[in-house]
């Protein structure tokens, strides 16, 4: 019987990272790690905690013949301060990518996100990979997640034999998942801003799972939204979702983000404000062709999962 | 005074007409009945609601050419722009959407800075309104949308009083767009909207401090006035220019069509008005 193929996984705490893991591992070995903690994911599965900028990271590799990595470790900007922050994921996805040039890893997902494109009142609508990523002009927070972009496209054209395919989904919403607008959905009274309901797309964790899952298989090198074509406002998500809506002033933008410092609320962090109002929708139809993709839970199914727990 | 009241709820919140009008669109949206623009459908029934009572009672908007407008697939709507309010676009809407030949919601597009105004930014885009940006506007178009764009933007609704009916530069962008995506040009005119609010000066300076392309110095009130909406027949451009020079000339046809069917309007506004005059004499005669 011809051995599994290997597969590092990384960000392994994370519940979308455990989805995948767990669809995967029937037919790869999977190398699960997180710089957060070591996670148990039961007996088939080698698990780790390491940070990536540390030597002993390519014993890993050393020790691991990799046919494809899946890059979903990301610290957050609600984690840790902007300078951690960048260590890890920019400098320490540059280091995985370079042992992952050095081992001869044929294939890597690596997973970005929307924010990228930065909420701006002069954003058309639908807009696809060719789209300039203006996060970093609105807010130093998110200057790591364009930076990680960067990277990931510079070693995409200079080094075609890694085979990068990276992955900008919007938002992921469902059981689980602990990003800004999930929380948001979550909990019994959200934050909202007077006066703006900004359109906003929602996948479900179960079909981003499924579509790393395709990218990763299928392998066809690129950059690719993954969002359905499906829209909503978001207070009406909000109220879809079974939560009271706190409105928060909007003008002037200063007070609006003196309250967001004051409030410290996880779920209402000063540097995406400008994602309460305006909207970042992106145009998944590329990924959707590319890989015959198509999202099988619904926005009904989303907003009811975080009305079943209130 | 029970009935008259009666009666103007009744205009206003005649629910059951709307449905049957909103059943029969052409538009697209998704399972929460938004689109990628915004638009949502909920919200259009709602404002439609309203703006019937406006079209109806408030403008007395008589419209013709309706038979022009496609009932189906792409077209740009290019009409004159004035009222310094986007009322004449509001109108331009309901006309389409209650079009006997076939209703249709169509978009249009406003100014950059719309989607910063709280409540009104959200309000605009979920009847239709999406910022002008030549890339939704090509998004639509492949979309297979009815676009309504003012090619004189603010230069056309905010001009002066003295200046009505008189035609600003037209912008080029909108000529690109219908030659690209092969889109047929509806030229319209809109009679009327220029008395509604006048403007007597424009405040530079306090556009200026407020961030705001123009600060018009007009009479608070919006003086009634009767509308009349002309559709004129379609026009079809090639995709066979390749200067900006040939462009220029292409959108003078499309602004020369406008100014004809203004003039149509004006003469038509003139007779009426006439006709009413004689009217009322002849009504003073008999008693």
């Amino acid at each position: 019987m011809e051995p599994k193929k290997k597969i590092l996984v990384t960000g392994a705490a994370g519940a979308l990272a455990k989805k995948v893991i767990d669809k995967l591992k029937k037919d790869y070995k999977i190398i699960a790690i997180d710089f957060r903690t070591k996670v148990d994911l039961g007996i088939p599965v080698e698990s780790y905690k390491i940070d990536f900028n540390k030597r002993i990271f390519e014993d890993i590799f050393r020790e691991h013949e990799f046919d494809g990595i899946i890059h979903l470790g990301r610290i957050s900007a609600q984690e840790l301060n902007r300078f951690t922050r960048y260590n890890a994921n920019v400098i320490g996805t540059r280091k995985l990518l370079d042992l992952a040039r050095k081992y001869n890893v044929p294939k890597t997902v690596i997973m970005s996100t929307y924010f990228v494109y930065g909420a701006s009142p002069y954003n058309p609508s639908l807009l696809d990979e060719t789209t300039p990523l203006k996060a970093s002009e609105l807010t130093m927070d998110l200057v790591d997640s364009v930076e990680l972009e960067n990277l990931s496209a510079i070693y995409l054209y200079k080094h075609p034999e890694l085979h990068i395919t990276v992955l900008r989904p919007c938002n992921i919403a469902g059981p689980g998942v602990r990003n800004t607008f999930s929380l948001l959905l979550s909990e019994k009274r959200s934050p909202v801003l007077w006066g703006f309901s900004p359109l906003m797309q929602f996948i479900h964790i179960d079909d981003m799972r499924d579509a790393i899952c395709t990218a990763f298989e299928k392998n066809i090198p690129g950059v690719y939204n993954v969002a359905p074509d499906d829209y909503i406002g978001f207070q009406d998500a909000i109220k879809i979702a079974g939560s009271q809506r706190i409105q928060i002033p909007s003008v002037p933008p200063s007070l609006t983000e003196g309250i967001a410092r004051f409030l410290k609320w996880k779920s209402f962090p000063p540097y995406l404000i400008n994602y309460f109002k305006y909207p970042v929708i992106i145009d998944g139809s590329l990924f959707a062709k590319t890989f015959d993709f198509k999202p099988k839970k619904t926005l009904e199914d989303i907003f009811m999962y975080y009305k079943s727990l209130k | 005074m029970a009935n008259s009241k009666t009666s103007i709820i009744d205009k206003v919140f005649n629910r059951n007409e709307m449905e049957e009008i909103v059943n029969v669109f052409p538009n697209r949206v998704g399972s929460q009945g938004f689109d990628a623009w915004g638009f949502n459908i909920k919200n259009m029934k709602a404002n439609m609601r309203m703006t019937k009572f406006m079209y109806e009672n408030f403008y007395k908007v008589e419209a013709f050419g309706l038979e022009n407008i496609p009932k189906e697939g792409r077209c740009l709507i290019i009409p004159n722009h004035s009222g310094q309010l986007p009322f004449d676009g509001m109108l331009i809407g309901y006309a389409m959407v209650t079009n006997p030949f076939g209703p249709r919601a169509p978009k249009a597009m406003v100014e950059r800075f719309l989607p910063t105004v709280p409540f009104i930014g959200n309000w605009l885009s979920s009847v239709g309104a999406v910022i002008g940006d030549p890339i939704n506007c090509e998004r639509m178009l492949d979309n297979d949308e009815a676009v309504v764009v003012f090619p004189e933007g603010v230069r056309g609704s905010n001009k002066l009083y003295k200046l009505k009916y008189q035609l600003q530069r037209f912008g080029t962008g909108f000529m690109h767009l219908a030659m690209k995506h092969q889109a047929p040009i509806i030229p319209v005119a809109v009679i009327g909207m220029e008395e509604t609010i006048r403007s007597y000066a424009d405040l530079k300076p306090i556009a200026k401090l407020l961030g705001l392309p123009v600060a018009p110095l007009v009479l608070p009130w919006v003086f009634p006035s009767k509308v009349y909406l002309y559709f004129g027949k379609p026009i079809f451009f090639e995709n066979d220019v390749h200067k900006e020079s040939d462009i220029k000339e292409r959108v003078d046809v499309v602004k020369q069509e406008i100014s004809k069917l203004i003039e149509i309007g004006l003469k038509k506004r003139a007779a009426d008005v006439e006709a009413q005059k004689k009217s009322k004499e002849n009504n003073t005669a008999i008693q």
